[in-house]
């Protein structure tokens, strides 16, 4: 399973740094979706993966029997996805608008700050 | 006790939050909006100043949020560099929102500057406070999306083509980040820092730890600024409205820097002859690559973001020479450089104002319309060449005098010569923008009246600037204490988990 894993991760960080290093901003939006990806997998699968019982703690018990999987990687790539969910709506309506004042999707051309 | 000692802690993010909140409420009353703005920043400086005080007095202070004892909860914790970079943050906080009363448009206030800007000052103090790798991911993440808008906001030309190299660049690093974090927590199991501290320490893996160091090396290097990963600063940071720019230029790239000061003091200290001496490598080149840049640029601001570059070289040479006078010195001048530099970026402003460009070449004649404000602009400008008695003589010389006895000559005569063309740089401005008379041809934009609101800001930090350098003693030797307390993380390790 790790290694199926890290084929895929490998396969998405190669996928988004050649987008990203398109001329076309609409591709080097989809890079860095695709490099946040990558690294949400990472975290999962660099934590460690276990096949265990949800780490639930019942009513009865003071603290969780052995056995139950890490919650941690869970919690931090939840909150990753939502990040990067908000960065990636705001880069989207960045590119939107600069599309529409600079008139060309080109990263060459916006060069028009480089005096 | 406990909770005074939380309430210091909180205070810096709590602050701001709230007068974002107040400000974003007061969206259709402006000038309530602003005052809201500036007293706000106002008390921000007030908590920061009692946050440095406790911490002087009574050593490093430690929340733990909802009382999760660590390193399983989220930790705050501030010792005397992380007190010491609120405090600072404080006095820009107030300064730029002072000057932000005078310099924002109404339609970028009706946008909602003001809050955003109080989001940024949020994500900033989090950032300086927090204990925990993952938080810190957290309010990167904050200070970005507030830095985000606060760049596009107004939609102009080359602030949106500013902002697409900055929110490509700082994304990939914030990718890289949270990969070296997922790669850490793999190996250690924790992500707070004083536990990661303890961790990595006696992890069987060294190489391994020393390779995701390098992954962090980058991630905070591209927000710090340093060679060669500074490519977005000197594109974006003049596109927006003065009071960003300098907002910016004083404190973003400078989150980056302590982040690399904390990991590199802290976490990762298992192999300090490779990586602190990559670190004072790059530090040489951050400094020749930025003054570089800065001598062949002709546009005021344009000048002073290369300069950015080429003085994160100095703070992280303090980083890589690794002795406690040379980390003191590195946060002597990282607290007097974000002084320097924003009220640099604030003169730049006026000067625009009356002369309608930032372009050098159509710049002239302020010292004969303002006298005054080209005296103002000689402070900050010397200070950031190192000339006595100013901040930053002071701050070059601790970093030189902690250099010497490890015999690190080469980064010494660079410093040095990059010191001689920050003089050569910031003479040019002088004799473009104030010293050359300027013929009849005055661009019909100017705006000759200039608001007293903009001069506040640009008096008290020079003054400050002033006090440093001539107080200097008691100020190094606040950030001696720094310096030594970086160096001994043992009583960080046990302030955060107790007698673990």
């Amino acid at each position: 399973m790790e290694i199926a894993l890290a084929l895929v991760i490998g396969g998405l960080y190669a996928g988004a740094i050649y987008m990203l290093l398109r001329r076309s901003i609409v591709k080097l939006l989809i890079g860095l979706v695709l490099l946040s990806h990558a690294a949400n997998l990472l975290i999962f699968t660099a934590a460690g993966l276990t096949r265990a019982q949800p780490p639930i703690v019942g009513d009865h018990l003071a603290r969780a029997t052995s056995g139950v999987a890490d919650p941690l990687p869970q919690a931090l790539i939840l909150t990753a996805i939502v990040i990067s969910f908000g960065v990636t709506a705001f880069a989207l309506v960045l590119a939107y608008r600069a599309h529409k004042i600079v008139g060309v999707d080109d990263l060459d051309q916006l060069t028009s700050t480089d005096t | 006790m406990k909770n005074g000692m939380n309430f210091w802690l909180i205070a810096p993010i709590i602050i701001p939050l709230l007068t974002a909140i107040l400000t974003t409420l007061l969206y259709r009353v402006p000038r309530a909006q602003r005052w809201v703005s500036a007293g706000g920043a106002f008390v921000l400086l007030s908590a920061a100043i009692g946050l440095l005080h406790n911490v002087y007095h009574q050593g490093i202070q430690v929340a733990q949020m909802g009382n999760w004892v660590a390193p399983y909860g989220i930790t705050l914790v501030a010792d005397l560099f992380s007190a010491i970079m609120i405090t600072v943050t404080g006095i820009i906080g107030l300064a730029v929102a002072v000057y932000s009363l005078a310099d924002i448009d109404a339609a970028r206030v009706q946008f909602g500057y003001h809050p955003l800007y109080h989001f940024l000052l949020m994500g900033v103090c989090g950032a300086f406070v927090t204990g925990d790798l993952f938080n810190l991911y957290v309010w990167f993440e904050v200070m970005l999306m507030a830095s985000f808008v606060l760049l596009a906001l107004g939609g102009e030309r080359g602030q949106l083509e500013g902002a697409i190299k900055y929110v490509t660049l700082n994304l990939m690093s914030s990718a890289l980040f949270l990969a070296a974090m997922g790669i850490v927590y793999g190996l250690a199991g924790t992500l707070n820092m004083a536990d990661l501290a303890r961790k990595l320490h006696t992890t069987p893996q060294p190489e391994l730890v020393t390779a995701v160091a390098m992954l962090f090396l980058v991630a905070f290097g591209i927000k710090a600024a340093i060679f060669p990963l500074f490519f977005w600063l000197p594109a974006s940071y003049h596109t927006p409205p003065v009071a960003v720019s300098a907002v910016f230029a004083g404190l973003l790239t400078k989150v980056g820097v302590y982040a690399l000061i904390r990991v590199f003091t802290l976490i990762f200290t298992q192999n300090v002859g490779y990586t602190h001496n990559l670190i004072l490598i790059i530090a040489g080149l951050t400094m020749i690559t930025g003054v570089l840049g800065a001598v062949a640029q002709n546009e005021f601001r344009r000048i002073l973001s290369f300069h950015i570059v080429s003085q994160i070289g100095y703070m992280i040479m303090g980083l890589g020479l690794f002795t406690p006078l040379g980390l003191a010195a590195a946060v002597f001048y990282i607290a007097h450089h974000i002084i320097v530099k924003t009220n640099l970026f604030l003169i730049s402003g006026v000067v625009a104002r009356i002369n309608g460009t930032f372009e050098l070449k159509r710049l002239g004649g302020v010292y004969r319309t303002q006298p005054g404000l080209a005296l103002l602009f000689l402070v900050p400008a010397m200070s950031l060449a190192g000339l006595p008695p100013l901040s930053g003589f002071f701050a070059k010389l601790g970093l030189i005098q902690a250099g010497l006895p490890l015999s690190q000559y080469a980064i010494i005569a660079i410093a040095l010569i990059v010191s001689l063309l920050t003089l050569f740089s910031m003479l040019k401005i002088w004799n473009e923008a104030f010293w050359k008379s300027l013929d009849d041809r005055r661009p019909l934009t100017a705006d000759r009246r200039i608001s007293v609101a903009l001069f506040i800001p640009i008096v008290l930090l020079a003054t400050l600037t002033l006090i440093i350098g001539f107080g200097v003693g008691p100020v190094f030797a606040l950030a001696l204490r720094a310096g030594e307390q970086l160096m001994q993380p043992t009583h960080y390790i046990h302030a955060v988990l107790g007698g673990f």
